[in-house]
Formats: C-alpha cells, sequence, structure tokens
C-alpha cells in the first residue's frame, strides 16, 4: 500500500509535525510520498526531501494553497487520492480544518487525531479529552487520518525523495481570503509551547493575573493558560483557556498557579509530562496529578519561585 | 434568512467520564447531559443574528435519542424557532450525521448552517467541513466573529497563531470556536415558552441515510493514570527537582 503524508509548513519552513506524521505512517506502508500545498514552498519541499524514508515529495502550488483555504487544500489532496490507500494529515487547525473535507468527497469515514497505529485498519484516538481512549477498525478502502503529531517520533532525516510538481486542484470559487492577523508574540504559541505557565481562579483579578503569571511565564520561555474559571471570571483572554472546552495542551512542563483541578481543566493538560500545582489548598484536586505540588498561597510561592530561578540562571 | 443550527446532546462538560468495565464505551446511565458546549455556542449566535435582524427563522436539528429532544427545548428556550429531532438509539458517525444534515438542508433551504466545531464526546471536529464538501458549500471553521453582508458572510477564524478572515458567498457552512460569544442563560418565561414550540420528529431512514457503517469501535479503555507525586516544602525545592530530577528547565 502506499501512503501519502500532506506536509504541515507555513510556506517558508517545514514543520516537525511532517517528521512525526511520517513515523505514523512508516507504521503502514514503506511507500511514502509528501504532499507540500502552498505557495512559493521550494524550501519547503526541499527540506521534506531530507526526511528519511519517503519516496517523493509532491508540490502543488497556488495563492489559495498559500492561504491555507481548506477547499483548495481539499481538492489538491483529492486530486492525488487515487493512487494511495491512507492519506496522513497532521491534527492541526489547518489540518483538522482540511482533512474531513477530502473523507466526505471519497465516501469515507475521518479517522481523527489517532494516537497509535495498531495495523493498517485500526487505530486508537482519544475520546472524551483524552478522558477515554478508543481502538476503531476501519473499513474503508481508502483512509483518510489525521495524526496526533505529539504521539509519535519525529522521523529522522539524511534522505534525498526526488520532488515533483502536480496540479494544484479546482480551488475556492466561494471563499474568498480577506486577511490574517498572526500574533508577533514573544511567548511560544500555548498548544505548541514545551512550558506552559497557567492561573486560576485564586488569582482574583485580571490586574493580578498579569502582575503574577506573565513574568513566571516569560522567565521560563512558556505560553501562558488559564482555568475556565479564571477566563470566566474575566481575569483572563479567552485563547488562554485550557481545557476540555479550550485548548487541549502536554507541553513538557506544566506549572497550575492557583488552579484547584475542576475535570475540564484537567482534561485539557493532563497528558503533560511534568507537572507542577501550587496551591494553597491541600486537598484541591489539582495535586492528585501533579508530579511536584507545593501547598502555599501563590502571593508568597511565586515571588520565591522567581528568585529561585533567579538563582540558577533562568 | 434562515439559519440551521444543528446540536448535539453530550454528557456535560462538568462530568468526569468513565470507562464501562466492559470496554465497550463510556458510561451515559444517571449521568448528567447538556448541549455541548460549542453547539450552545452556534445557537447563541444564530439567536443573536435573528435579534439584530438578519436571519428570520432559526431551526435547531439533533440527531440522537428520544432525550435528545430536552437539547433541542434548551435551544429552543435560548431563542430558535422551531426544531427537528432524527431520533436514533445506534452513535452516528460523522460521516452520516453529514449525510442527514445535507438532507435536512435539502428540505428547509437555509442560507447558513451554523454549528459547534466540535462535540467535546467524540472529539472528531468533521462534521461542518464535511458538510460543507458534500454541499459544495463555502466553510468557515473555527469562527470567533460572524458578520453577514447581504449574500455574504465575513468570518474571522482562529488560526494556529492568530487570526484569519474569510469571506464566503451564501448559502455556507460556519462552525463556532469558543470566542465567539457567550451563550445566555434561557429565562424561565422563555424556557416555559419554548414547551409550546414544534419539534417535527424523524427518523434517518426518512432521509435515505444508512447508519452504523464505516468505523467499528473494538473497546473505549481508560488511559495511562496519573498518580500523584510528591510535595515539596518550598520554591527552592521545586527548582532544584525540576532541574535536576526531571530535566525540564
Amino acid at each position: 500500500m502506499a501512503v501519502l503524508v500532506v506536509a504541515d509548513h507555513d510556506n517558508t519552513s517545514l514543520k516537525d509535525n511532517t517528521h512525526k506524521t511520517v513515523t505514523a505512517a512508516k507504521a503502514l506502508s514503506g511507500d511514502i510520498d509528501i504532499l507540500v500545498a502552498g505557495q512559493g514552498v521550494d524550501g519547503v519541499a526541499a527540506e521534506a526531501a531530507k526526511i528519511e524514508g519517503v519516496r517523493k515529495v509532491l508540490v502543488a502550488e497556488s495563492p489559495e494553497l498559500g492561504k491555507q483555504i481548506a477547499e483548495a487544500q481539499a481538492d489538491a489532496v483529492l486530486a492525488l487520492a487515487g493512487g494511495y490507500d491512507a492519506i496522513l494529515i497532521p491534527a492541526t487547525g489547518v489540518g483538522k480544518n482540511f482533512a474531513p473535507r477530502v473523507a466526505a468527497k471519497l465516501d469515507v469515514a475521518p479517522i481523527s487525531e489517532i494516537i497509535e497505529v495498531v495495523s493498517n485498519d485500526t487505530f486508537v484516538r482519544p475520546i472524551y479529552a483524552g478522558n477515554a481512549l478508543e481502538t476503531i477498525q476501519s473499513s474503508d478502502a481508502k483512509k483518510v487520518i489525521t495524526v496526533r503529531a505529539t504521539a509519535f517520533k519525529a522521523a529522522g532525516e539524511g534522505g534525498s525523495a526526488a520532488i515533483e510538481k502536480v496540479g494544484a486542484g479546482a480551488g475556492a470559487p466561494k471563499t474568498h481570503f480577506v486577511s490574517e492577523e498572526i500574533v508577533k508574540s514573544d511567548r511560544p504559541e500555548l498548544a505548541a509551547a514545551k512550558i506552559v505557565v497557567s492561573g486560576g481562579r485564586a488569582m482574583g483579578s485580571a490586574e493580578e493575573f498579569q502582575r503574577v503569571i506573565e513574568p513566571l511565564a516569560d522567565k521560563l520561555g512558556a505560553a501562558v493558560g488559564a482555568s475556565r474559571a479564571a477566563v470566566d471570571a474575566g481575569y483572563a483572554p479567552n485563547d488562554y483557556q485550557v481545557g476540555q472546552t479550550g485548548k487541549v495542551v502536554a507541553p513538557q512542563l506544566y506549572v497550575a498557579v492557583g488552579i484547584s483541578g475542576a475535570i475540564q481543566h484537567l482534561a485539557g493538560m493532563k497528558d503533560s509530562k511534568v507537572i507542577v500545582a501550587i496551591n494553597k489548598e491541600a486537598d484541591a484536586p489539582i495535586f492528585q496529578v501533579a508530579d511536584y505540588g507545593l501547598v502555599a498561597d501563590y502571593k508568597t510561592a511565586i515571588p520565591e519561585l522567581m528568585d529561585a530561578l533567579t538563582a540558577v540562571g533562568k | 434568512m434562515k439559519i440551521l443550527v444543528p446540536v448535539k446532546r453530550v454528557i456535560d462538560y462538568n462530568v468526569k467520564v468513565r470507562v464501562k468495565p466492559d470496554q465497550t464505551g463510556v458510561d451515559l446511565a444517571n449521568v448528567k447531559m447538556s448541549m455541548n458546549p460549542f453547539c450552545e455556542i452556534a445557537v447563541e449566535e444564530a439567536v443573536r443574528l435573528k435579534e439584530k435582524g438578519v436571519a428570520t427563522e432559526v431551526v435547531v436539528v439533533s440527531i440522537g435519542p428520544a432525550q435528545a429532544q430536552e437539547t433541542i427545548r434548551t435551544a429552543l428556550a435560548m431563542g430558535a424557532d422551531r426544531g427537528v429531532l432524527i431520533q436514533t438509539d445506534v452513535d452516528v458517525e460523522p460521516l452520516e450525521v453529514a449525510k442527514l444534515l445535507k438532507a435536512v438542508v435539502a428540505e428547509e433551504a437555509p442560507q447558513i448552517v451554523l454549528m459547534g466545531k466540535q462535540a467535546i464526546d467524540g472529539d472528531n471536529n468533521a462534521v461542518g467541513q464535511m458538510l460543507s464538501a458534500l454541499l459544495d458549500w463555502p466553510q468557515a471553521t473555527y469562527a470567533s466573529k460572524i458578520e453577514i453582508d447581504g449574500a455574504k458572510a465575513k468570518v474571522t477564524r482562529e488560526v494556529d497563531g492568530g487570526l484569519q478572515t474569510l469571506e464566503l458567498d451564501l448559502p455556507a457552512v460556519i462552525t463556532a470556536d469558543l470566542r465567539l460569544n457567550e451563550p445566555r442563560y434561557a429565562s424561565l418565561p422563555n424556557i416555559m415558552k419554548a414547551k409550546k414550540k414544534p419539534i417535527d420528529a424523524k427518523a434517518a431512514a426518512d432521509y435515505g441515510v444508512a447508519l452504523g457503517g464505516h468505523l467499528k469501535v473494538l473497546k473505549v479503555t481508560e488511559p495511562p493514570k496519573r498518580t500523584a507525586g510528591v510535595k515539596v516544602e518550598n520554591a527552592a525545592e521545586l527548582v532544584a527537582k525540576l532541574k535536576t530530577e526531571a530535566g525540564v528547565i
């Protein structure tokens, strides 16, 4: 069987999610091609060609692909779909936006956000924000799969696949790009950050949230998150929300400050590698999932933590 | 302009989900069920568009067991006009949901299908995109702002790292993200009024869609459990452990 992996990139550089999706593809087949769909993506294609175990890299270009318009991306994939038994797409915001379209047009069931390949037709995926894992078997001849990249190791480099231009497909005549605002923050993006510092309702106000949480995040080079309680109380903007109804994160280090650990919050962060909880209530549920718990009022603990980090050169 | 809002009945987002011991699924018995939070946001937005005079009618549709009628009533209490319940007791796959909704769209002829970006049970994040593909309508997912101007919808979307704004030729499919609005609580008079609003009862067979096709759930299991770690005495000890023991800073 042959597998098509759709590259994750921003037209300028190839994202690591692609390497990880290739690893998932290797569990299915040895014949792996990568599609780079975008605009002005020669550099991206050259990077993709270096991934180990890739047969060839296909390049589709158009202005709409450059803007990652879902209709155009799905069309570019559909134009190639005939030659593949499985299509693997990184489960990023972009990937999840067009993968189901490909499945619908092929009349197959999409298989969303897999974390394990059991066999050619059987996969494990999280449901209920990771509170349960579902093992599903697909009877479709052609499979359209999105891959949760963090569950797979990145494929190595050292390959030298051939690069081929292909058609861009029909495009998106009824969808018009107007503008985009990509936040130029010095902080990493919440969903992809290696360290996340989150604040909860204990902060008491938006000013306090900014005064306490943001400097700690900046000291650690971390993204800032918040519990739903903190967001609902207006202490932090909605896009900071970590939890079942917000963002699901799995950083190397998650620091929860003044967060009690409601179920809906735990669902969004419990796959983090190391969890630190700082809370003055010793019986807060957050301590049941924390690797390191500090029972203390954040008002004294955070200044001390800042000093301790300075002392180790942070 | 008519807006169609599909809504799903799911386990309430604040309930701890328990996997059944026989691994056939999660336990739904005696568990609080609510409208999927993202569906609630979609209903709210549709009702606001009606209040602004942009929409003339808001129709909600749900696919699920008889109790999904309660979910439709919740939407009606928020201000939707009428409901359609496609009753089934089997788990309906996203592809089948999209096909059923396509059939409902053919019957209702809305200008906008406004729905949640994903349901918090299956977490597929697929139906809106699939419906858009099946209808050959433009799509804008993860909406945080919607402006309707005549035959066009300008939608601001939450994308990785920021916002993207698209203009869609109507009719179109739009899916709601968290920041679009804060859903209202229905008032008691509106809850009473909702009881009198009509709900059409349908079956999947009425739309010629066969259910239970492509995917088979082999088992549902608990994720690996996290165990509580250690308590540290102070910030200095915490930093020392993070540096030497965990190696994460």
